[in-house]
């Protein structure tokens, strides 16, 4: 006899599909991405996402798990994408490798897999690369509009298979914008004079500002399709908006702006994207704010006093570990519990 | 009369498609009676009911065949003339196939239906004891005798009533239908409540995708001129007809947890109900059909049937035209709240609202909880339906309680929206139920424990009194050694034996006569007084029994 039991409604939502979901938002943001800093990322993900789906069937097959239903979720593709486009671009395989087989094998199985992992698995994985190799993690390139010239795939696939003259194409790499402003800022700099330097563009690093629109507007269609609800994006911006604000009133000449902060960095992708895995976020309303909240704002802590230049990772994992605690504390007030005021 | 008072809105909730169009093509109809009839001897919530005819017996329609004195009970009548054939267990609407006494019943066939009004009682009490005496019962689904509800209800006051009219659950319309095609039974019935509670004013809720229904009953309500009754137009919103729910959307108060809508003054009851209590009033008619829904994908000829109760589901499949797929799923109820039915031969009871015939399809296979708190969103409840279903698929039952796991309602919405397609209210019926038992369970041993601890007492008293006699006797015995070497001085050995003899034998005598003669007080005893001691004895041989 199959276990049956109400309701018996055609399920309208499935975990592929909210996975799917994420993966289709992401695409506007990566292309972006290719636009300025060329095909690279490119190889980025395909390692990130061959190495994940490897790590996941091989401890998929030694937990005794049917691997088809798992490695139809979509959730390692997810995690691989993300964690690719945290990494730099033209990052040799091997640091691929190393961090999302980290990500994958003590970032989610360790713990039981998809739904049990209390950290974010990408930002494991990347948070211990940044850790273990700071000179790979801190190798950028250029965007095309800066250097004017970029690899072509072939190139790229040379590049990080570790055939190519890597010597050749030190003059492309440099500091990330933040990087730049972080350390200029240690050198008594004033924010104009820090703008001077062609990896600034409008309003924050040159490339870097648009692609954050465009995963701003990959963000929009996940809040649209209600694949994400707006709490945690709306907590995270605030959680930088509202100190980046004040600092800057304050401060002009020795902080960056609002709009700065906001479009560097990770911030952006961490918001819609990062922060919002439901696996290791927030599970209620209230929570989901202060857990957002929470995150911007240690990303601006991070940045402005901390030893890395961007704080996204940290913070989000941070986060996660408040994350029970958060839960605890911000439950709903059940129907009939409590009421409030009764006289209307 | 017509117009909509503020309007307040519980938490979550889901749009869900209504399938209601398909089922009111039809009228109204009658269902024809089947060649035999299975009435559960028990149709309610409460005491169970004992039969009060025997197999063999002609009955005539609306004849009373089961009953309880137990003041939360409602009794069965029959539903046509007939012949009880037996009274055995049957197969019931129950997901495990369970079995329940029933009465077969071999109706005769072409027997008339008498419609004609008869006298009735303005006095509230009779009117209760009229509905009582119906078997009326809640048939919104609840299945609670309404003359129990009622009685209760008077002694608090009530403040509003509210009649549910909402029918909120997907394809099932038997209340849509009630409105539409006699709202004046529906207006009857709710005169009569408003005479029994003298509400200060009434609301009759009715969901907004049932346009005609809340168009017929404001017709029949003006007709009326029953005063401070409204018809209000509620949004559809699943599961706006809950209860709660519904106090919360007309009145914007919310039924305390652990509480009743009566201890705020508030009663509700449902259009079907108000129907059956016009008719057990103005028609002497007790409870004895009830309209179902026959719907669903998987049926032909979807529609509405004034069915009398104990019809088997099979006949009323065969009325709307049989199944229309190669493997029917049955379900009583509705798509979000029904049971799964294991066999179409179960009897139509008073809970049957509807039937609901879907396509077997293979259920997804559940995945892991990936938290994405969607359930929380949904839940009119405000639980945390995630933390209720990690803690009951832990077996952390005191946890699933400080979540307010009782103050879930199993309306499935969080089920429905579920991406890992996890049988969350399963979940929560089953920690439910475990928590059930082991209160049963604490309860049942707390009672041995201090049976135990009493029986422990009443030795170690008995051994203490025992003693204390022993000791008397000791005494008693050493006096009269004393006595005795004293007597010897004076007497001969010979004479002395002689006597103690003599005297042992006396003694023996009187102990005999004194075991035939039984105590004084028990030597006249009236009937009732003699029974009142078996029924000790009949205790006390239960408790040694139980405590060994």
């Amino acid at each position: 006899m199959t276990l049956s039991s109400s309701p018996y409604v055609t399920p309208s939502a499935s975990t592929n599909r909210i996975m799917l979901n994420v993966l289709i938002a992401l695409v506007p943001g990566t292309i972006a991405y290719i636009w300025f800093f060329g095909v690279g990322i490119v190889v980025n993900i395909v390692f990130a996402i061959g190495f994940a789906l490897l790590f996941e069937s091989l401890v998929l097959w030694l937990r005794k798990r049917p691997l088809k239903p798992y490695l139809a979720d979509y959730s390692a593709v997810v995690t691989a994408w993300l964690f690719a486009l945290c990494i730099p671009m033209h990052s040799p395989w091997w640091l691929v490798a190393t961090g999302i087989g980290f990500a994958m094998i003590a970032g989610k199985h360790l713990y039981g897999g998809l739904g049990f992992n209390p950290f974010n698995p990408a930002m494991v994985g990347y948070v211990v690369l940044l850790i273990s190799f700071p000179k790979e993690m801190t190798t950028w390139f250029l965007p095309i509009q800066v250097s004017g010239e970029s690899l072509n795939i072939a190139q790229a696939f040379a590049y990080s298979l570790g055939y190519a003259d890597i010597q050749q194409w030190d003059a492309l790499t440099s500091a990330t914008p933040l990087d730049q402003y972080k350390t200029s800022l240690g050198q008594n700099m004033m924010i104009s004079e820090i703008r001077q330097s062609p990896v600034f563009g409008d309003f924050a690093g040159l490339g870097w500002e648009w692609i954050a629109n465009w995963w701003f507007i990959g963000g929009l269609y996940l809040l649209f399709t209600k694949t994400i609800r707006w709490h945690i994006p709306f907590g995270v911006i605030m959680g930088m908006l509202i100190p980046a604000f004040i600092l800057y009133v304050t401060n002009p000449d020795s902080v960056a702006s609002p709009g700065f902060h906001l479009f560097s960095g990770g911030l952006m992708l961490g918001a819609f994207f990062i922060a919002t895995d439901p696996v290791s976020a927030s599970t209620t309303n209230k929570g989901r704010l202060l857990y957002g909240f929470m995150i911007g704002m240690l990303v601006f802590v991070i940045r402005n006093w901390g030893g890395f230049p961007d704080g996204v990772a940290f913070a989000v994992l941070l986060a996660n570990m408040a994350v029970p605690l958060i839960d605890y504390y911000t439950q709903p007030r059940t129907f009939g519990v409590n009421p409030p005021d009764e006289h209307h | 009369m017509s117009t909509n008072p503020t309007l307040y809105r519980f938490h979550g909730g889901l749009h869900l498609q209504d399938h209601k169009a398909e089922s009111l093509v039809n009228p109204l109809q009658q269902a024809s009676l089947a060649d035999e009839l299975v009435i559960r001897v028990s149709q309610h919530i409460g005491e169970a009911n004992t039969p009060v005819v025997n197999v063999g017996d002609a009955v005539k329609r609306g004849q009373l065949l089961a009953e309880s004195h137990e003041f939360v009970s409602a009794p069965v009548h029959a539903p046509a003339s007939g012949v009880i054939k037996a009274i055995e267990a049957r197969p019931i609407a129950h997901p495990s196939g369970q079995t329940a006494d029933c009465f077969v019943m071999v109706p005769w066939a072409g027997e008339e239906q008498s419609q004609s009004k008869v006298a009735h009682s303005q006095d509230p009490r009779e009117q209760l004891k009229t509905i009582r005496a119906a078997g009326i019962v809640g048939l919104g689904g609840a299945v609670f005798p309404s003359a129990a509800k009622l009685a209760t209800a008077l002694k608090t006051g009530i403040d509003t009533l509210i009649i549910n009219g909402a029918e909120c659950e997907p394809y099932i319309t038997c209340d849509d239908s009630l409105m539409q095609h006699k709202p004046e039974d529906v207006v009857r019935g709710i005169a009569i409540l408003q005479n029994i509670l003298q509400p200060r004013q009434t609301l009759v809720g009715i969901e907004d995708n049932k346009a005609a229904a809340i168009q017929a009953m404001q017709q029949a309500l003006l007709q009326s001129e029953l005063m401070n009754t409204a018809v209000v137009s509620i949004p559809t919103l699943y599961p706006s007809g809950g209860e709660k729910q519904l106090i919360k959307i007309l009145t914007g108060h919310e039924v305390h947890s652990g509480e009743l809508a009566f201890d705020m003054g508030i009663f509700c009851q449902n259009v079907g109900t108000c129907s059956a209590i016009a008719r057990a009033i103005d028609h002497h008619e007790p409870l004895i059909s009830r309209i179902v829904t026959v719907t669903g994908p998987g049926i032909k000829n979807p529609g509405n049937w004034i069915t009398p109760l104990g019809t088997p589901i099979r006949h009323l499949i065969e009325l709307a035209g049989g199944y229309s797929v190669q493997q029917p799923k049955l379900i009583m109820g509705g798509p979000m709240m029904g049971l799964d039915l294991k066999s179409d031969q179960v009897p139509v009871v008073k809970a049957t609202n509807c039937i609901l015939v879907l396509n077997q399809e293979d259920q997804p296979e559940p995945q892991d909880c990936i938290r994405c708190g969607r359930c929380e969103q949904v839940c009119p409840a405000q639980l945390l339906p995630q933390q209720l279903y990690w803690n009951s698929h832990a077996h952390q039952f005191e946890n699933a309680e400080q979540y307010h796991l009782f103050d879930c309602i199993e309306c499935g919405c969080c089920s429905a929206v579920c991406p890992s397609h996890i049988p969350l209210v399963q979940y929560y019926r089953f920690a439910k139920s475990e928590i059930w038992e082991q209160r049963r369970k604490t309860y049942k041993s707390d009672r041995s424990r201090k049976r135990h601890e009493f029986r422990e007492a009443r030795l170690l008293k008995k051994k203490q009194m025992d003693e204390e006699r022993r000791r008397q006797k000791r005494e008693a015995l050493a006096k009269k050694k004393q006595a005795e070497q004293k007597g010897a001085a004076d007497k001969g050995t010979k004479t002395q034996n002689a006597d103690a003899v003599q005297a042992a034998l006396e003694r023996v005598k009187a102990r005999k006569k004194t075991q035939h003669i039984k105590p004084k007080n028990t030597t006249e005893l009236t009937e009732a007084q003699q029974r009142q001691i078996d029924e000790a004895e009949a205790r006390r041989k239960k408790i040694t029994r139980d405590d060994s």
